[in-house]
């Protein structure tokens, strides 16, 4: 939690003066017993309606600049809290997008969302009772402890022994709960894990007509979830009645042993100033239910800043340079030089992958699910760097370029489909203004895409919905192929990004793409898709099994043999060499 | 129905929930109610004990009895206490477990025209957030506001038995509380529903910029997106600081309030006892008094935050109710079970839509004979799923009718129909458990042995081998497994069963060509003799289908075989030769 503490600074002012004014507003709080003891001891002892009468004003004097002092904390509190909370997430998002893929994969997506959201909030709150309680609540304690010794040091023994006895009993009580509270928070993600698997997997449900079985599982972690529940319940409920027996007791052991005292004369105590004790004892025991609240929440705010300083520490493993390297525009448009790679799962993806791309050629890639053929596109866009070997984009290393500027060369049309919600404009753009509406319309044009786009009322400007919904998957791989032609890049990337089409369409688009001044590259499972590149790769298991056209490859290569003869029949395939 | 009686309604109707444990909440009740009675006496008892210490010495004959009185109530209270909080946690998580199962129990019988067409995180968020809401918001709510409203009239009670003028003060200086509190309870709950309503645009924004991290690295979109972000969150604070600082006037405020009644019963309290007699009030009474004050105000400020609770509380349940209302599919009680499927399967003038502006599926007629193979063609979006999900009745016919074994499909129950197709569809579902349980889904019973052949069959069996625990490896529907490998296992699940009717759903697209070269082998296997619709891509398969039904935009606009098809020289010919074009 220390770690955070840095975003603090930006708040000195209202880190001192917030607590300050929570002191200031305390120290009237316990001078107010003090007060009360006064009247009791000298203005009904006395009969002086005059002193009751001042030192009553006095009360009230003292409660509102009390309410003057917290108004002022709590404005304090509320500005810190939200302006940490917000400078964390501006942060935090930021440092998310310096990430490489290598890191996002090893913490998920989804658990990234909860980071930037719900635990953010949690340290936000414990910043907002750092600066309102936690001077105020342990203050209180001490302060009327103190007091407490002032009036009479021997009953002062009995607040020591109250403080030790609430703290003995606290500490056990709230372990055993914090421990409790986790097992259920596991039992409710596995009832939102089943909800989820229920709605995703509905229609297998009901093919397999398996909904009481599905019931069942539900209800048992429901159960589970209500055993735990209780447990908690029945542990955390003790701590309420064990506080008040403690402060009741106390309360009767200042009256029992004060009576003693006031009959002998010790400590000079009297009416007054046992009632004034007994006020302070009412004092602690709020302030030690503040603290146990502040416990709880400070344990939650240390798990979810542990889990934000999880990320922050996480260093992308891709830097980018500042300077562009030279280019050189003889030199292959792409090339590999044995390139190995592997995830951090184990097994090498790719192994000795060495290939050269010239300028406006157009390279198929092929192989089932699993030979790396996505894997050779994360390289290529340097979303991973290789384990061992060299890409090169243009003459030049591709660790030698800008990230931004190596971004710009490629644009990749990935497997799936995904839109931004915003405009379309927004979305065909990506944040670039040099991109016209001409442009966009003409990347629709050759995607294919125009037939649905020109249907669209507000055009370049209706409202794309989160996670494109409000288009269909064939539509949104059209607009995800025309994003990334707008951005008019040197190589042209398309990752299985045909796969929602049908024939007729996807062989149109192929055929305009392949009309476009670019350095082409595809990759496929469908044979036809990359039947008339200049030159095809074909990955078996990370290995290239064969590189060359596809009438050479028919011959030479017998993977690719058979991937073409389960999706033609032998006379198809003559003809398609017949035509190459 | 205004939106008052639907929280009326919702009261009413949670309140049922609770009525099953209404031995609990008797309980916790009575407990409540004594254990604040109670220790509202203690704090008599202590203002007599003080009393005793006089200036004049210690009146300990008279104290002692006092004192040991207050040391038995002591215990009896916190026993009480916990009682109540111990039945209140146990009613409410009850309550939790019956509603989340009712609303389970209640989605598994749900048209799926209600699932597809409803966000499934809002389903979700019923199911976890709103319960969470009512348990948290409305059943501990009722315990403070009853606990609150029993020491409200307990302390007024003993306060006007110990002296009604100063009581008169109290009362007098609390509505104050309770007009500030009102102010500022308005002021927080529209900056709170602002606040909500940013913090969800935020959430979303995360979500999906994160969840599309690849695309928007790939376009270096990072420094947009966080200036997209940043907006945002700008927004978030201004609101929220708003927000949390109206709020955390409440405390300070009500504070305030106390200090001023405890001011005032000083005072009085004291004028009033300067004044009395002996045997009048007493400066033991005044300490009582000033205990009171304290305890009876701050029920004052718990109400009001209990009552902004309850309403959002009651919000959360009326959304549940709202979910579990829906109407769940007509009741399949008194049908037949479809026994001996015979495999025939016969469209009649099927009329179908999911909306009844946009016919899709009209007057289709179809007659599939025994062991036959129908292909279903047609570009993307052309309603091929529309068709398996009238024929597994996941949806119902518009008008028309159904008839599998020549039986009226409406006329048997749903689970017999479905049990007689096996069914892999497009999009492949796992769940977490072990690999075994999920081949065995449709097949609880089944052997190892039985599971390990399904396996093999569908080529599974060597990519399980090579997971760590083999098929005890417990896998989830997140990460783990490819594509691919996920429709193997949906592949094999299906061998398992192997019923007499087949419906696969571009089973075969993601998976890679020489497996799906292999699979096709065991599928035509498994289709021989068997009845089989396929969503079919493959030349060959369509070819060989002894009917295709080639569909667009919805409708069925062919239906023959190939070489029918082929000579008509319609949409699939076309087709077919848009895919021979290179």
């Amino acid at each position: 939690m220390l770690k955070l503490a840095r975003y603090l600074k930006e708040f000195k002012l209202n880190v001192t003066i917030g607590p300050l004014c929570k002191l200031i507003e305390a120290i009237f709080e316990l001078i107010v017993p003090l007060v009360m003891a006064q009247i009791i001891d000298k203005g009904i002892t006395n009969r002086d309606e005059t002193f009751i009468w001042q030192n009553g004003i006095i009360l009230i004097i003292l409660a509102v600049c009390g309410l003057l002092f917290a108004l002022v904390c709590q404005y304090m509190a509320s500005a810190a809290s939200q302006g940490v909370g917000t400078r964390l997430r501006s942060d935090l998002y930021a440092h998310i997008n310096t990430l490489s893929y290598k890191e996002l994969d090893a913490i998920g997506s989804s658990a990234l969302v909860t980071r930037v959201t719900n635990d953010v909030n949690q340290v936000q709150t414990a910043v907002a009772m750092l600066i309102r309680l936690v001077v105020r609540a342990p203050f209180l304690v001490i302060g009327a402890t103190i007091m407490s010794f002032s009036i009479s040091p021997g009953l002062s023994l009995i607040f020591f022994g109250t403080m030790a006895a609430i703290v003995l009993i606290m500490y056990p009580i709230m372990k055993a709960t914090v421990k409790l509270f986790k097992k259920q928070q596991r039992s409710l993600d596995g009832i939102s894990r089943i909800t989820r698997e229920n709605l995703s997997g509905i229609r297998v449900v009901r093919a397999f007509s398996r909904q009481d079985y599905e019931k069942s599982r539900f209800g048992a972690e429901a159960e589970e979830y209500r055993k735990f529940a209780v447990k908690a319940g029945r542990i955390n409920a003790l701590l309420n009645p064990a506080i008040f027996i403690v402060v009741n007791t106390a309360y009767l052991l200042i009256v029992w042993i004060g009576g003693g005292f006031a009959a002998q004369g010790a400590d000079g105590l009297t009416q007054g100033k046992i009632i004034a004790l007994v006020n302070y004892m009412t004092q602690i025991s709020l302030a030690l239910v503040v603290v146990a609240n502040l416990v709880t929440i400070f344990t939650k705010a240390a798990a979810s800043s542990a889990r934000i300083n999880e990320v922050f520490d996480m260093k992308t493993s891709i830097t980018s340079p500042e300077h562009s390297p030279v280019q050189d525009k003889n030199a292959p448009a792409v090339s590999f030089n044995d390139v190995h790679f592997s995830y951090s799962t184990g097994d090498e993806a790719l192994e000795g992958v060495s290939f050269e791309l010239f300028r406006g050629e157009t390279l198929g890639i092929i192989g089932g699910t699993g030979s790396g053929k996505s894997t050779l596109v994360n390289l290529m866009c340097r979303f991973y760097d290789t384990s061992e070997g060299t890409i090169k984009i243009n003459g030049a290393d591709i660790r030698e370029y800008p990230l931004g500027e190596l971004r710009r060369i490629i644009s990749v049309v990935p497997q799936k489909a995904e839109l931004l919600s915003g405009s379309l404009r927004e979305n065909m753009t990506l944040g670039r203004s040099d991109i016209s509406d001409e442009q966009i319309q003409k990347a629709f044009e050759i995607a294919q895409a125009k037939e649905f786009t020109d249907t669209l009322e507000d055009g370049l400007d209706t409202k794309v919905l989160q996670g494109g919904k409000n288009f269909s998957g064939g539509q949104k791989q059209r607009l995800t192929i025309a994003r990334a032609i707008a951005q008019n890049s040197e190589i042209l990337i398309l990752d299985d990004s045909s796969s929602a089409l049908d024939y007729a369409t996807d062989a149109k688009l192929r055929k305009s793409i392949g009309e476009l001044p670019l350095t082409r590259v595809i990759i496929s499972q469908r044979a036809n898709s990359i039947l008339h590149a200049d030159k095809i790769i074909v990955l078996d298991d990370g290995k290239v099994v064969g590189m060359g056209n596809h009438a050479q490859l028919l011959k030479s290569c017998a993977v690719y043999r058979e991937i073409c003869l389960t999706q033609y029949s032998e006379d198809e395939i003559r003809e398609t060499e017949a035509a190459n | 129905m205004s939106k008052e009686n639907g929280k009326k309604g919702a009261l009413s109707r949670l309140l049922k929930y609770v009525k099953r444990s209404i031995g609990l909440v008797v309980l916790s009740m009575v407990c409540a109610a004594g254990s604040v009675l109670l220790s509202l006496y203690t704090t008599v008892l202590i203002g007599r004990a003080v009393d005793c210490i006089t200036a004049n010495g210690v009146d300990f004959a008279n104290m002692t009895p006092i004192l040991v009185k207050i040391a038995v109530i002591i215990p009896i209270v916190a026993v009480l206490q916990w009682l109540m909080y111990f039945s209140t946690n146990k009613i409410s998580h009850s309550t939790v477990k019956k509603l989340r199962t009712d609303i389970f129990a209640h989605l598994q019988e749900m048209p799926l025209s209600y699932i597809d067409a409803k966000s499934h995180g809002d389903i979700l968020s019923r199911v976890v957030n709103d319960v969470d809401a009512v348990s948290e918001g409305l059943l501990q709510g009722f315990q403070q506001l009853f606990t609150g409203v029993v020491t409200i009239i307990g302390t007024l009670v003993f306060m006007i038995s110990l002296n009604w003028q100063i009581t008169l003060v109290v009362v007098v200086i609390t509505p104050l509380s309770f007009a500030v509190a009102g102010i500022i309870s308005k002021l927080c709950f529209n900056k709170f529903r602002e606040q909500s309503a940013i913090k969800g645009e935020l959430t979303g924004f995360i979500d999906e910029r994160i969840g599309s991290q690849r695309l928007v690295k790939a376009f270096g979109f990072e420094k947009n997106a966080e200036k997209q972000f940043d907006e945002i969150n700008e927004r978030l604070n201004v609101c929220g600081r708003r927000a949390q600082f109206y709020s955390a006037l409440t405390n300070p405020c009500t504070r305030f309030v106390n200090s001023l009644v405890y001011a005032g019963v000083g005072i009085f309290g004291a004028l009033n006892a300067a004044k009395a007699v002996s045997g009048g009030f007493s400066v033991g009474d005044l300490s009582c008094f000033l205990q009171y004050a304290n305890q009876y105000t701050k029920p004052f400020n718990e109400i009001s935050g209990v009552i902004t609770e309850l309403q959002s509380a009651l919000a959360s349940a009326s959304r549940i109710f709202a979910l579990l209302d829906e109407k769940a599919e007509s009741s399949d009680e008194e049908k037949k079970v479809l026994e001996n499927c015979d495999g025939t399967v016969g469209l009649k003038d099927v009329y179908f839509s999911y909306v009844p502006e946009k016919p899709l599926i009209e007057d289709l007629n179809l007659d599939v004979k025994s062991g036959q193979h129908i292909a279903i063609v047609g570009p993307t979006g052309c309603g091929k799923t529309t068709l398996i999900n009238l024929l597994m009745r996941f949806y119902d016919v518009t008008s028309g009718e159904i008839r599998v074994s020549n039986v009226p499909i409406k006329d048997i129950t749903r689970n017999s129909l479905r049990a007689s197709y096996g069914i892999v569809l497009q999009e492949t579902w796992v769940f977490k458990g072990t690999v075994r349980e999920n081949i065995s889904y449709g097949k609880p019973d089944a052997e190892l042995d039985e599971v390990i052949a399904a396996a093999k069959a569908a080529h599974a069996h060597s990519f399980i081998m090579r997971l760590e625990n083999g098929y005890d490896t417990v896998i989830t529907n997140d990460a783990e497994l490819s594509q691919g490998q996920r429709q193997l296992l949906s592949i094999a699940r299906v061998m398992l069963s192997l019923p007499p009717m087949l419906i696969l759903d571009e089973a075969t697209s993601s998976i890679d060509t020489r497996t799906e070269m292999k699979i096709q082998s065991a599928f035509d296997l498994m289709t021989k003799g068997r009845t089989s619709f396929v969503v079919a891509h493959r030349l060959s398969t369509i070819r060989e289908a002894d009917c295709i039904l080639v569909m667009k935009s919805g409708h069925i606009v062919e239906q023959g075989t190939h070489e029918e098809l082929m000579k008509n020289e319609g949409f699939y010919a076309e087709l077919i030769k848009s895919r021979e074009e290179y």
